[in-house]
């Protein structure tokens, strides 16, 4: 499938699943009555011997896995973003990342687009709440494909892990999953000297998009992947300001604690240049369509290529 | 292990329950901080499963064919150490770093830092989950061994003991037993006037347990034969409801919510040692 298909993450959570449950019966996957919309279904259809649906309640499911790594197995937990963050964080703090277990929580329906469900199902501070916990890796795969090679990473990287997918369909940025991924080694996706994008998630896309616009311009921008928010790749973060000396950062998320507020963290104490966070500000968002959503709230590549100019001219004020 | 249960073993029992309590008062009283209240309640309960009825063996503490046991109420660390210790998982002289820094005796039990501890709890509510975790995992793997998971009755009123509770009767997990330590006193006050959970008995049947008791939680010779009869129950999982006196052995901390998470101080540690020469 060439670059720009529109696939949905998920869809390629559930068939990595039963890719990897294939070869290994360690993998056991867990749902909290989501099952179909977070696409473990394809696995629970495979192997329903190794599938646990716990009903309705996510902190009892993160426990199971809790339980069910202990004895060896490779657990996948999987719901909503919104509920596997927030409603189990407790969970995920004592019984998953404290003893170091290997649960991974694969969530979908990540971000503002979730859409027409409204607030109470878009995740906008998840990413927050799980980089703080320690022990845990924090990943927002680009696209489908990436999301694969995620998933195949995980299955042999122990310890805990929260993946964000999302819920919509979603142009693809790779040709293909079999390019060189590894946690916590950004991808520089686009060269450039002028300034830096620093995005994770669908938001690269958007990202890319921007460069484009900006590039018509005159303007050199340097695209980067940050799939992993956590283990942080800093050196390319310093690298980027040093050679760039701008940096933009964007996320389908809050813009306090993410992947800003991570980027922010490294620049102050190494190598402070220019930035600004795009993302939601401190609000809840509200119900629409995702692309009306992105637009209200200022994600869209023609937003993003509006910050980059206010960044550009900070540079240039020095 | 689970042997006969003759009169030299129970007299063996009954001071192993004894040297528990020592140690409990001991490891707090040096370290001026812990519970002693639920850690004295739950004596017999793990005298019964550690020293009597679980297979384990502490030269070997990761065979997967071993029991378990959870302490999902994880602020009665010290009895699960002092079992741990007395079992021999590691030296009895270890047990005054309890609370200490740089000590593998945490405040609430850390399943990495020491060996025989199967789970980190401490967070009221988690132990169960995890236990029905352990039994779907070591169904899959086919082993045939027991999963315990000790919780008290103020711990009842966490909302994911009941998620758990479905989950375990759903999948019919008859190798996890369930022991409630129903001493009666929470940090604030009487369980019942803070926020009763009774009937229990009545609430686990209808959460499709098989329930046993409520029993004398501190006679040796009725927790054991709970325990015993649970492991042979088929079909579905069983919960234990044991009749329990909070601070049990210390005729000043019994039934007194005061010694919930308070240490004795000086005068107190020597009478209490003293009522349980």
């Amino acid at each position: 499938m060439p670059k720009g298909e529109l696939i949905a993450n998920r869809d390629y959570y559930g068939k990595t699943l039963v890719e990897i449950g294939a070869k290994n019966s360690k993998v056991v996957v867990l749902d909290a009555d989501l099952s179909c919309s977070t696409k473990t279904c394809m696995f629970c259809a495979k192997y329903p011997e190794r599938f646990f649906n716990l009903g309705v309640a996510e902190q009892d499911m993160i426990g199971v896995a809790a339980g069910l790594a202990t004895t060896g197995k490779i657990v996948f937990a999987s719901t909503f973003a919104v509920f596997g963050s927030g409603r189990a964080w407790d969970q995920v703090r004592v019984s998953v990342a404290y003893p170091r277990l290997n649960v991974k929580i694969v969530v979908t329906h990540g971000g503002i687009t979730t859409g027409e469900d409204g607030v109470t199902h878009q995740a906008l501070e998840d990413l927050a709440i799980m980089r703080v916990i320690p022990n845990m890796t924090v990943i927002v795969p680009a696209d489908a494909y990436e999301t694969a090679q995620v998933i195949r990473a995980l299955e042999k990287a122990h310890g805990p892990a929260y993946v964000r997918l999302n819920r919509s369909t979603t142009p693809t940025i790779y040709d293909n999953d079999q390019y060189d991924f590894q946690i916590g080694k950004a991808i520089k996706m686009r060269e450039g000297r002028d300034l830096t994008i620093i995005a994770c998630g669908i938001m690269v896309n958007a990202s890319l998009q921007a460069a484009e616009i900006l590039a018509k311009e005159g303007i050199s921008v340097r695209v980067i992947n940050m799939h992993t928010l956590k283990p942080l790749d800093k050196e390319v973060i310093i690298q980027a300001a040093q050679e760039t000396g701008a940096i933009v950062t964007v996320e389908e998320h809050s813009i306090l604690g993410g992947l800003g507020g991570s980027v922010a963290e490294v620049l102050v104490e190494n190598c402070l240049v220019p930035m600004v966070r795009v993302g939601t500000r401190d609000m809840f968002a509200e119900s629409g369509k995702p692309h009306e959503l992105l637009e209200k709230y200022g994600m869209t590549p023609v937003d993003i290529a509006a910050t980059a100019r206010l960044v550009l001219e900070r540079k240039k004020n020095g | 292990m689970s042997d006969k249960l003759t009169k030299d073993k129970l007299d063996l029992l009954k001071e192993k329950a004894r040297a528990l309590r020592r140690h409990i008062i001991e490891m707090i009283g040096r370290a001026s901080s812990g519970h002693p209240g639920g850690s004295l309640s739950a004596v017999e309960i793990l005298t019964a499963l550690y020293f009597h009825v679980m297979h384990h063996d502490p030269s070997k503490p990761h065979l997967p064919e071993r029991d378990r046991f959870i302490l999902s109420k994880g602020h009665a660390a010290p009895v699960l150490y002092g079992a741990l210790a007395e079992a021999g998982y590691f030296s009895t002289s270890y047990l005054k770093t309890l609370r200490q820094i740089g000590s593998s005796l945490q405040g609430h039990p850390d399943m990495l830092s020491l060996p025989g501890i199967e789970m980190s709890t401490g967070s009221l509510g988690q132990g169960l989950s995890v236990g029905v975790g352990m039994a779907l995992g070591l169904r899959l793997d086919k082993i045939g061994a027991h999963v315990f998971v000790l919780i008290g009755d103020g711990e009842s009123q966490e909302g994911q003991i009941w998620e758990a509770a479905m989950a375990a009767a759903h999948y019919k997990l008859e190798k996890l037993v369930c022991i409630l330590d129903q001493n009666k006193l929470q940090i604030d006050g009487h369980v019942e006037n803070i926020k009763g959970i009774e009937p229990i008995v009545d609430k686990w049947k209808a959460f499709r347990w098989n329930v046993i008791g409520k029993i004398n939680g501190h006679d040796l010779k009725a927790v054991i034969g709970a325990l015993e009869t649970a492991k042979t129950h088929k079909g579905s999982p069983t919960i234990i409801i044991a009749d329990t006196t909070k601070g049990k052995g210390v005729s000043f901390m019994e039934g007194n919510k005061d010694f919930h998470g308070k240490a004795p101080n000086k005068e107190e540690i020597q009478q209490a040692l003293q009522e349980l020469m």
